[in-house]
């Protein structure tokens, strides 16, 4: 589970300007899977961006002579319940479950992997102690933990975020720890602790860009977990809330209800969220494969 | 040997305890309690102060925090989990017939994930960055980012469109009749289980990759000894383990993690009584629930320890 | 030949219509149907959900009951009781028990049973919780004179004293138990039902079979029921489409009405009504700018109830554009009368050109944001929502909504934090005294969340109890109606609920009414082969 020396250089060395496109150019030849994982996560960045140009209608207007339409040439993908036009919900849904897999995600790892190395740098009692604590945390399924945020905090974007990361934080700190572990161990450590180095600049310079191979790989499959955990909180009516437009949202109440009548409706905010999470995965496991040397075909 | 096991043994002690705590403290942070749930829901305008203290008095919900913990500790002890704070009724009674579900449901879908990823992740180790390796990590990604609930969905509409057929509504204990219960259970399991196969399938592909850069497997290999030989004798016993850690502390998820399969599926598991729980500010019951699921996830990872301990001896030095 | 073919043909679709029509009651059969909740005791006294309701009044009477062939579900009918008198002032309420009723012990019931059933609501015990002690405030004494005579003395006069005893939830218990132990019901079940108690699995079902020495000879007609406990709607009325239940008596959605009807064809029956329940829109008016009518008039004012009316009856269990009474009962407004109070316009242009002018008056400057706090209970809640947030945006206004969880989500209104909110109300019956009690001043009312004082609205619902013929309750009730509607728009109805019930059609002998807490006893119920 170490990240060997080897990898960490290759790493190191591809973040010069002058080779990022050749990268690129190597990523896609030899990990089609992951580039296709790529182009997925772009084109959702792009789509959440872009959203107030490129969606055709308001994603909060009712129009109640349209409602329930289907799929045609004046909503593409038909419309909701409420004459809502699909196709710009789901553009703009791309900006809920960004926002939310972003934010839970980058806080998950933040803390997890701050709570990790600094767990292992210190080792002994702090260690033990801390060690203990995740494994309180570890030992409550997901969803039950997310729900009591929720039951705690109340619903909405901020909330969900929090209730998201919660559940991360102990999974990120496990798997960091054990990769700055090995980290702690070398001599460049060493060197910097003898140099007089503090506590903190060694840990936030030295291990942790050290130990970035798989928090980058946790990273990304959080962010698809997130993804997944907010549709589901949305789909249990403890997410975010109408009239916002968010997949999970997309797929409750009349989705369901019409599914056999109007099947548009639940079809695509359900293809939506598995697309951008499989995306995120693809990417997220060619990453691990890249970076994890023992991997590599000969 | 002894030893580490009582060392293994003893590290979960302060973690059940930990666990404890958490929720205890967790669950009175959640505003509201049992009282008011059960008696302002209709936003009533009878409704007298009196009454839900004489109520809360009843429950034990006026006596001091501590009190309530050692109280509940005490119980715990003597294996009491008490009384529902919302039926009244004891909560072994309450959790049987859920459990009962639970129990077979968590074990039924690692099965199906156990069969499709030791399968898959051999296929995919074996033919490597080849067009069977993108289909079956394709395949097992999917099954990752599906939605259980919206697959679930998907799946009882098929049935219902195309067989005009309906699972049965009510769980019957496998021992009283093995067809109505797999009838209804198959579905989740499978949909659960494909869900879960992608992780077991990457960790089998990826120690499958391992074990067969190993020396001795380019040696066998070399020599052209037959494929199946390689692969029953070295590579499966050192690449199995890994993935049965991953399944096996899926499992212990599963038991009370299934909330949304479960309101699919309509199944009367756990995951629906923590979630009425909840709703319910039913302090004891979930305060049972997640002791009940703690321990489970703590055993599995305990007796995962002890395999590994005695199948590689250095880690019982450690 | 063929002529004489047909005749006859004719002549024996029509002896079978004419059978079927004047079909006799069948007597045999399981009924079987899903209930969303699951009670958490047995005590009628105590507890407020229909999930209570639904499995366990079959093991009860009452006092009295709605008679279960009345659609308007007003009409007082006998149960235990047979006949009663009141006295010329109007306090004394007289019943005549009936005799030879059995408990399912065995024991005989008389009115030493009921005096102690209703001490249990009335005047319960220290320690005993009864939910609707608070509705019978106006009751002075119980009395059992003689087994067959139960007399109670009111304080002053009711106009509502009736409807009140036909609360389904007053279930009459033994005296000697009570006696004993008054939480002995909560956990135990006994009688004087058409149906005993069998079982009940937690989380799963709960089976009563027909009680052989039932007072009212010859029913319950049903060798039993079986009610299954079920959460997910999709579930319910798949159990209804695939056979395995006959009917489920809450209400569907127009939505599941229309697949069952596709499905199953003539196999299904649908029984529609008004349903007395309807959300309204709760303003706080502690907090600016909601304390001035004019904003609250303006809220009312975007609202277009007749577009919502249309739209929404086909995706939510809302239809009916009401004012403070049920549409097509008795004391509800007429819709030609009911177009002319405030939101109730059939311009909705104008409504809302008046609405935008009156937030600028009010000095609410354009895109003027505030929360709309909602329960988290899907339907209808949410759709209503977004109904509502979407004919705010119409006059300018920005609205988020925030979701309370439902278990905590009126101790969280009762805080008074919120600037408007979802308020909610289900009755058992549909009577003014009991409908409109909810907008009474908050001095009166506990329940009103508005926190508002309006002594002049107050005098106004006074007026109507105690008016002595129809016609003056009517106009009394209009005027409350303006008042509490239009010119100081205290509160804002949206649309009332629309009871929605496909069933079997092997199921006869039920009707709808517009509670889903009536007719739930099954005595009248029987199956067809």
């Amino acid at each position: 589970m170490s990240a060997a020396p080897h990898a960490i250089e290759e790493l190191t060395r591809t973040q010069e300007p002058a080779g990022w496109r050749s990268t690129v150019g190597q990523f896609v030849r030899q990990r089609p899977l992951g580039a296709i994982g790529g182009a997925i996560i772009v084109l959702t960045a792009l789509l959440a961006a872009t959203a107030g140009w490129i969606a055709p209608y308001d994603p909060l207007a009712n129009d109640y002579a349209a409602m329930l339409s289907a799929p045609g040439p004046g909503h593409w993908l038909g419309t909701d319940a409420f004459g809502r036009d699909v196709l710009t919900r789901i553009i703009y849904g791309s900006r809920t479950a960004l926002t939310v897999g972003l934010g839970a995600s980058f806080i998950g790892t933040t803390f997890g992997s701050l709570i990790g190395v600094g767990s292992a740098y210190f080792g002994g009692r702090v260690d033990l102690v801390t060690q203990r604590v995740m494994d309180v945390f570890f030992a409550f399924p997901v969803i039950i933990l997310a729900l009591a945020v929720v039951a705690i905090l109340g619903t909405g974007a901020g909330n969900v975020i929090l209730a998201i990361a919660t559940p991360m934080v102990p999974r990120c700190a496990r798997v960091v720890r054990s990769s700055a572990l090995a980290v702690r161990e070398m001599p460049y450590v060493d060197a910097a602790r003898a140099a007089g180095f503090g506590h903190r600049r060694i840990i936030l310079r030295h291990m942790l860009p050290n130990v970035m191979a798989p928090i980058l790989i946790m990273a990304t499959a959080f962010l698809g977990e997130a993804i997944l955990l907010e549709a589901s909180l949305s789909f249990l009516g403890l997410g975010v809330q109408e009239p916002t437009a968010a997949w999970g949202l997309m797929l409750r109440g009349a989705a369901v209800e019409f599914a056999e009548s109007a099947p548009w409706m639940a079809i695509f905010p359900g293809l939506a969220i598995s697309l951008a999470v499989f995306g995120f995965n693809l990417f997220g496991d060619s990453l691990r494969d890249a970076l994890d040397p023992r991997l590599r075909t000969q | 040997m002894a030893r580490y096991i009582l060392k293994r043994l003893l590290a979960m002690i302060p973690t059940m305890l930990g666990v404890a705590v958490l929720i205890f403290l967790l669950l009175r942070v959640i505003p509201g309690d049992v009282v008011e749930a059960r008696y302002l829901t209709q936003g009533s305008q009878f409704q007298s102060q009196e009454l839900m203290d004489i109520e809360r008095a009843k429950i034990g919900l006026d006596k001091p925090l501590w009190k309530q913990f050692t109280t509940w500790m005490g119980g715990l002890a003597r294996f009491d989990f008490g009384v529902s704070m919302w039926t009244d009724a004891p909560i072994t009674q309450e959790i049987k017939l859920r459990f009962a579900l639970s129990l077979q449901l968590a074990p039924m879908a690692s099965t199906i994930a156990t069969l499709l990823a030791i399968p898959l992740g051999i296929l995919a180790a074996f033919k490597q960055d080849t067009w069977v390796d993108y289909a079956v990590r394709v395949f097992s990604i999917a099954g990752l980012a599906t939605p259980s609930f919206w697959l679930g969905s998907l799946m009882i509409l098929a049935m219902l469109i195309v067989f005009k057929w309906v699972p049965p509504m009510v769980f019957t204990p496998l021992w009283v009749n093995p067809w109505e219960n797999l009838a209804q259970l198959i579905w989740p399991a499978l949909a659960v289980g494909y869900r879960y196969c992608a992780v077991g399938t990457r960790m089998m592909r990826s120690t499958m990759l391992e074990v067969l850069r190993e020396d001795y497997i380019r040696t066998a290999r070399a020599k052209g000894l037959w494929m199946k030989l390689i692969l029953t004798r070295h590579a499966l016993k050192n690449a199995i383990l890994p993935v049965l850690t991953v399944i096996s502390t899926e499992f212990a998820f599963l038991l009370g993690g299934l909330v949304v399969t479960e309101q699919v599926f309509n199944l009367n598991g756990l995951g629906m009584l923590f979630v009425e729980g909840i709703s319910h500010r039913d302090y004891t019951m979930i305060q049972a629930l997640v002791m009940l699921v703690a321990t489970a996830f703590l055993v599995v990872n305990f007796v995962v320890d002890i395999a590994y301990g005695w199948i590689d001896p250095r880690i019982r030095y450690r | 030949m063929k002529r004489l073919a047909r005749v006859l043909a004719l002549g024996a679709s029509a002896l079978l219509a004419v059978s079927a029509y004047a079909q006799t009651p069948r007597s045999g059969g399981e009924l079987v149907f899903p209930v969303p909740s699951e009670p958490p005791s047995y005590d009628g006294h105590r507890e407020e959900t229909f999930g209570l309701i639904h499995p366990i009044a079959p093991f009860y009477n009452t006092l009295l009951r709605v008679d279960p062939n009345d659609k308007t579900g007003t009409k007082p009918a006998p149960s235990l009781a047979e006949s009663w008198t009141v006295s010329a002032d109007g306090k004394t309420y007289t019943f005549k028990i009936r005799r030879g009723v059995k408990f399912h012990d065995g024991s005989e019931m008389t009115s030493k049973d009921v005096k102690a059933s209703y001490d249990h609501i009335v005047f319960p015990p220290a320690g005993v919780g009864s939910s609707r002690k608070g509705q019978y405030s106006d009751v002075e004494s119980i009395d059992a004179p003689d087994p067959t005579t139960i007399v109670f003395k009111l304080k002053h006069t009711s106009g509502s004293f009736i409807a009140s005893l036909l609360s389904p939830y007053n279930f009459i218990y033994k005296a000697d138990i009570l006696a004993k132990d008054p939480h002995w019901y909560e956990k135990n079940i006994m009688g004087t039902g058409p149906f005993t108690f069998v079982e009940h699995v937690k989380g799963s079902h709960v089976v009563g079979k027909k009680n052989p020495n039932y007072w009212d000879k010859g029913k319950p007609y049903l060798d039993g029921f079986r009610a299954i406990f079920m959460r997910d709607s999709a579930a319910q009325v798949a159990a209804v489409r695939g056979e395995r239940a006959q009917i489920q008596f809450r209400g569907f959605t127009p939505k599941d009405r229309d697949n069952l009807k596709a499905a199953l064809g003539d196999k299904i029956t649908v029984q529609e009504s008004p349903w007395d329940c309807v959300l309204m829109v709760g303003i706080n008016h502690k907090l600016k700018p909601f304390d001035d009518p004019r904003v609250r008039r303006a809220l009312t004012l975007a609202l277009d109830r007749y577009e919502g009316s249309k739209a929404l009856s086909q995706i939510a269990i809302v239809k009916e554009v009401a004012g403070v009474q049920v549409p097509g009962t008795p004391f509800a407004t007429p819709p030609e009368e009911l177009a002319k109070v405030a939101g109730y316009w059939h311009d909705i242009e104008k409504s809302r050109a008046e609405a935008k002018r009156l937030l600028k008056e009010a000095g609410v400057p354009e895109g003027f944001s505030f929360t709309f706090t909602n329960r988290g209970t899907p339907m209808p809640y949410e759709p209503l929502a977004v109904w509502l947030i979407d004919s705010w945006r119409k006059i300018g206004l920005n609205v988020t909504q925030k979701v309370v969880e439902s278990a905590a989500y009126f101790p969280t209104i009762r805080k008074g934090d919120q600037q408007v909110h979802m308020d909610f109300q289900c009755g058992y019956i549909v009577e003014p005294d009991l409908d409109t009690y909810k907008f009474l001043s908050a001095s009166r009312n506990p329940a009103n969340y508005g926190f508002y004082e309006d002594p002049v609205l107050d005098a106004l619902y006074d007026k109507q109890s105690q008016a002595s013929n129809v016609e003056e309750r009517k106009k009394i009730i209009r005027e409350f109606e303006k008042r509490v509607l239009d010119e100081q728009a205290h509160y804002l109805m949206t649309l009332q609920w629309h009871r929605i019930i496909p069933h079997s059609s092997k199921l006869h002998g039920w009707t709808i009414t517009p509670s889903h807490y009536l007719n739930n006893t099954l005595d009248t119920v029987w199956l067809s082969q």
